[in-house]
């Protein structure tokens, strides 16, 4: 099953790649080799893919990833515009400073997205995480380095999608 | 019509790296200038890659230009994160008017 769902996933990337949209037909070569190709990385490597894999497949889980992708389109502009403004202010109004948060997320998938959101939202840069939760963040302005205060300014924001999409 | 909304959307991807680089030379720590490279070159680029996909039209520049974009938008933070890390593992020092560091408090736990 989680073969197939990357199986499925490889040759779509790959179709989209080697698509003739300006011929309009699809080559014969393309696809065998695609197929091969998309077979063989399944086989090999679905050990290192991610293990959530039931993700793909479930609609109500795609819903709530359509939903989020708005709202955080919306954070990364803002974040866009903080930068570009702390950049360009003549006296740099920077305070940094690393702080820690704590997450309640538990499967890997959901924290790597969450890190990543983290990352390219206004002012936080992730740099490291612990096993039990934790994460190291890099915050530009520092509004507060309590944990507790640090996550609800930080976190909150993403958790309660993220736990929707993948938990 | 479309081809207008491309362009300017190649526009404000330029405009975002420009300012982003701008960054990039004004901050003065190795943390503070991978905030301004990792957000606006991200958002940035995958602008530029959306305008270039609309330019373009229904082609396989466009799909190939689409690829790129989400690829960017999930391997540019894991590479910050990475250097990030790095660089503190390294033993390179915060800004010295930073007010706080707790990451400090983790290195010395292990």
């Amino acid at each position: 099953m989680r073969r197939l769902i990357y199986f499925v996933l490889a040759f779509v990337i790959w179709i989209l790649l080697t698509w003739p949209f300006v011929e309009g037909k699809i080559d014969g070569q393309v696809v065998i080799a695609g197929f091969i190709a998309s077979a063989f990385v399944s086989i090999m490597f679905h050990e290192i893919l991610p293990k959530e894999h039931h993700i793909f497949v479930s609609p109500v889980r795609i819903f709530w990833f359509l939903v989020y992708m708005p709202v955080f389109f919306y954070y990364v502009v803002m974040a866009n515009l903080d930068v570009v403004y702390r950049a360009l202010h003549p006296k740099m109004p920077i305070k940094p400073g690393i702080v820690k948060i704590k997450t309640t997320l538990k499967t890997e998938s959901a924290i790597t997205a969450l890190a990543n959101s983290i990352t390219l939202t206004p002012g936080t840069l992730t740099v490291d995480l612990t096993d039990d939760g934790f994460l190291y963040i890099h915050w530009i302005y520092v509004k507060s380095d309590d944990v507790e205060q640090a996550t609800k300014h930080i976190a909150q924001r993403f958790e309660w999608f993220l736990k929707k999409i993948f938990e | 019509m479309i081809d207008i909304i491309g362009y300017i959307l190649i526009i404000i991807g330029i405009l975002f790296d420009i300012f982003g680089c701008i960054g990039l030379v004004r901050f003065p720590d190795v943390y503070n200038r991978l905030q301004a490279s990792t957000k606006c070159v991200t958002l940035g680029t995958f602008l530029l890659l959306i305008g270039v996909a609309l330019v373009c039209g229904w082609s396989a520049l466009s799909m190939k230009a689409i690829i790129c974009a989400v690829f960017i938008l999930i391997t540019s933070p894991t590479a910050a994160h990475a250097i990030a890390k790095g660089a503190y593992a390294s033993g390179v020092e915060l800004w010295e008017n930073s007010v706080v560091d707790k990451y400090a408090e983790e290195i010395d736990h292990h």
